[in-house]
């Protein structure tokens, strides 16, 4: 047992550390380090993308890809180790994972040749942006129950619906997308999946302003919006397989969620004065922080485990997959227990006005989202309780019936 | 990153797993439940000939010489069978404080004894219903002689020798609290069986008069001595946890599949598989833990408070929740004498309290942290970084 890399990822590490002390800051040691400012999007935009750039161009970006996609072709376990150093400097985030991580594996999985020399590239320099058109208003959790339609016309396809949920689409360029193409067959057969252009006519973009306030999360109509049938990916009624490949890709993606963790509560029940001490010195406040610790190495250790089987080649083990349903709630408990140490002053949320930047505030207000997206609490459970531990399926009352005469589906 | 056993060590778990799996299947540790045998000398004879008391004990001293992951992966094991046997106090707690505290002489006296199984030992600590504390410790060892009441004592009813914590005269703060070794078959020592809530393992109560008694590591020691010792113990002890809350899963999955409720296997509603789920999730989190805390133990690590109460704690919590949710998956089948729920139920709280309550390793654990971060300074998690960097566990 030993927590050294291997001689040639040990190589690596050392070659991503100097070229990101070379080209980016790294993190403070602080205790709530301020965040970056992000009040000018454009600017901030600006700044993701030139970064990205930089990071493509030194061979940083889509390691795992094959070489002639401009990856290099490496073990996922190297992905690993870039993220891992990566995390310790303020670079931009948020902007292209969900076309890295989701749209460029399933155009090299579906697309043409050429379609794949066209996109992926300008994709992997941050030239061109990608969104997800997947959740709808009523198709979350039953992401098959989608009523988005397409219809053929000749050589194209026409889609009129809505999408919902979608991150970034205002400053998308083109989008992956799953639609209904027929409504007569049970609702996973009716489904086909395509890539489109964002600046289509017809496509129609609103924001969506969620508990926090300012969101990337956006609203995405449809009014006759034509899509050539050379961006169809895959075959016309094999969608919800294409996009089960896609989020598939999604969960690995999904890690660890941010927000308040054990470090910033353990530092805040230190400052914080309670009956004549301090708030780490009151029984009901350690049996809290402790759990947390212990749930936080938890994950840490299970983390160790995945990249432990990345580094021999094999696919991680199921511990993989209690990540996010435990972090996103202790975020939300740990947000929700700082302000209560704070008392009546919790409330507060401006920065300047409380401890931590307001980061227990921010923390509490963000992090039911976190639990919702990619995947819910309840349906990661059902995930680990069917996949996992092999318990059987669900009764479905919509298996096997016409997407349009289910219940609540489309009439 | 190599954070997993080795293959030998897997194989060594195979090995446990299927001797165990013979010898200690459920309908054993019920005779032991429903008789009048303290431990099952079978399946103690047999674990002796495979020489597991003597794993993470030096060949010098007539152990295999394997180090604590070894004995880790064997605990393990033992918890998963629920195994009604001494080795808990026998090995985790006296032979680990003699290999721990011993003079040569003590270590050539006993441990030679206790790899062969030829001698128990136990640890004496409990004084009934009070948290055993350096100040509220009332065994006291003067001239060489034990006076007081110690209860429960694991295992306390067979084993030949135990380690007791105990005070000296004008006493009773943690500078006069001494380790001391006692003969439990000698004079001045008697001893009863107690029912406890889980009589699978036997527990006494032990009255000293005047038993002779000889030090174990320095006088006025014993506090911080046995503070390490249960460091190591947890360790040992969580995996038998893990292995118990593994087992204990496997079976309530076992009935959600195949019993039939409203015309379908009761798996299928969520409001048990999300139980199960959450009995998954806190299994893994303790294995995660647990694997820290034997990587720190066998490399002799400065994290091993933090990774011992860690583990200790995790495991605690992984255990208890699915032997009480694994009755509830079962319902009124699950509470009768007759179904193995209910070894699991006692089983799980006996462990969880046997190297103190979670409560009190929660409070160890924040000032183990807190006495880190003062080490280090004021940088969250430096001091495990450095460590986990720095350091090469033997494989």
């Amino acid at each position: 047992m030993d927590f050294n890399d291997k001689p040639e990822e040990a190589t690596f590490r050392q070659e991503v550390r100097a070229w990101l002390d070379k080209n980016a800051e790294r993190r403070s040691s602080e205790r709530f380090p301020v965040a970056p400012d992000e009040s000018d999007e454009s600017e901030s935009l600006r700044r993701a993308k030139e970064w990205q750039a930089k990071k493509a161009d030194a061979g940083w970006v889509g390691l795992h890809w094959p070489k002639e996609y401009g990856g290099r072709g490496l073990a996922p376990i190297y992905t690993v180790i870039y993220q891992m150093e990566e995390a310790n400097y303020i670079v931009p985030r948020g902007f292209f994972e969900i076309g890295l991580g989701m749209a460029a594996p399933v155009l090299m999985a579906f697309a043409t040749e050429e379609q794949r020399q066209r996109y992926v590239p300008k994709m992997a320099r941050g030239e061109e942006i990608w969104c997800q058109l997947f959740s709808e208003p009523v198709a979350g959790s039953d992401l098959a129950g989608l009523r988005t339609s397409v219809r053929q016309h000749g050589d194209e396809w026409v889609v009129n619906g809505q999408k919902v949920w979608t991150s970034g689409a205002y400053y998308s360029d083109h989008a992956i997308l799953v639609a209904r193409h027929d409504p007569h067959v049970a609702k996973h057969k009716g489904l086909t999946y395509f890539f489109i252009d964002m600046r289509s006519p017809g496509v129609e973009v609103r924001r969506i302003k969620s508990i926090p306030g300012r969101s990337h999360f956006c609203e995405v109509f449809f009014t006759d919006v034509r899509v050539p049938d050379s961006q169809r990916l895959g075959e016309v009624g094999e969608g919800w397989g294409v996009a089960v490949t896609t989020l598939m890709h999604e969960r690995l993606a999904v890690g660890e969620v941010g927000g308040a963790g054990f470090d910033e509560i353990f530092a805040l029940a230190q400052d914080v004065p309670m009956n004549g001490g301090m708030a780490v010195d009151d029984s009901a406040v350690r049996d809290r922080l402790a759990d947390w610790y212990v749930q936080t190495q938890g994950l840490k250790y299970s983390r160790y485990r995945t990249l432990t089987a990345l580094s021999r080649g094999e696919m991680p083990g199921p511990e993989a997959s209690i990540v996010k349903v435990v972090s996103a709630s202790q975020v939300q408990q740990i947000a929700s227990f700082a302000m209560e140490l704070l008392d009546m002053g919790g409330v507060l949320d401006a920065r300047e006005q409380t401890v931590a930047n307001a980061l227990f505030q921010q923390s509490y207000l963000s992090s039911p989202g976190s639990r919702i997206a990619g995947g819910t609490d309840e349906i990661l459970r059902n995930i680990i309780a069917e996949r996992v531990l092999g318990l059987p399926p669900d009764i479905r009352v919509d298996k096997g019936v016409p997407f349009n005469k289910v219940p609540g589906g489309m009439s | 990153m190599n954070f997993d056993f080795s293959e030998e060590q897997k194989l060594l778990a195979d090995s446990a797993r299927k001797f165990l799996g013979e010898r200690c299947g459920t309908d054993v540790v019920r005779q032991i439940l429903d008789g009048d045998e303290p431990f099952d000398r079978n399946v103690w004879k047999g674990l002796v000939e495979l020489e597991w008391p003597g794993t993470a004990v030096p060949e010098s001293y007539g152990g295999v010489g394997f180090g604590h992951l070894e004995l880790c992966v064997t605990a393990q094991e033992i918890g998963r069978a629920l195994a009604p046997v001494p080795f808990s106090s026998s090995v985790y707690l006296a032979t680990e404080a003699i290999l721990l505290a011993g003079t040569e002489g003590q270590r050539e006296t006993y441990l030679r004894r206790l790899v062969t199984g030829e001698t128990i030992g136990t640890l004496a600590l409990s004084e009934a219903s009070r948290t055993p504390t350096p100040n509220t410790l009332s065994v006291e060892f003067r001239e060489g002689k034990l006076y007081g009441l110690k209860t429960p004592v694991p295992d306390g009813d067979v084993a030949d020798f135990a380690v007791v914590v105990a005070t000296t005269p004008g006493g009773a703060t943690e500078e006069s609290t001494s380790l001391v070794l006692v003969d439990l078959n000698a004079g001045g020592v008697s001893r009863e069986r107690v029912s406890t809530i889980d009589p699978t393992r036997s527990h006494a109560r032990v009255v000293f008069d005047g038993a002779a008694a000889e030090r174990l590591g320095p006088g006025g020691a014993g506090w911080p001595l046995l503070e390490r010792l249960f460091d190591r113990a947890a360790v040992l002890q969580a995996f038998e946890q893990l292995g118990g809350a593994d087992a204990c899963l496997e079976m309530a999955q076992e009935y959600a599949k195949t019993r039939y409720a409203f015309g379908r296997p009761i798996g299928s509603f969520q409001a048990i598989k999300h139980k199960l789920a959450d009995a998954f999730v806190k299994n893994e989190l303790a294995r995660s833990n647990c694997l820290y805390a034997a990587w720190a133990l066998s490399a002799g690590a400065p994290e091993l408070p933090v990774a011992a109460a860690a583990a200790r704690i995790s495991a605690t919590e992984a255990f208890q929740y699915i032997a009480a949710e694994n009755i509830q998956t079962h319902g009124g089948i699950g509470f009768t004498w007759e179904s193995d729920c209910q070894l699991f139920y006692r089983r799980s709280k006996l462990l969880s309290l046997s190297l103190g309550s979670s409560r009190r390793w929660k409070d160890r654990l924040v000032t183990q942290l807190l006495l880190r971060q003062k080490a280090v300074g004021d940088e969250p998690g430096g001091a495990e970084s450095s460590v986990e960097i720095s350091s090469v566990a033997r494989a």
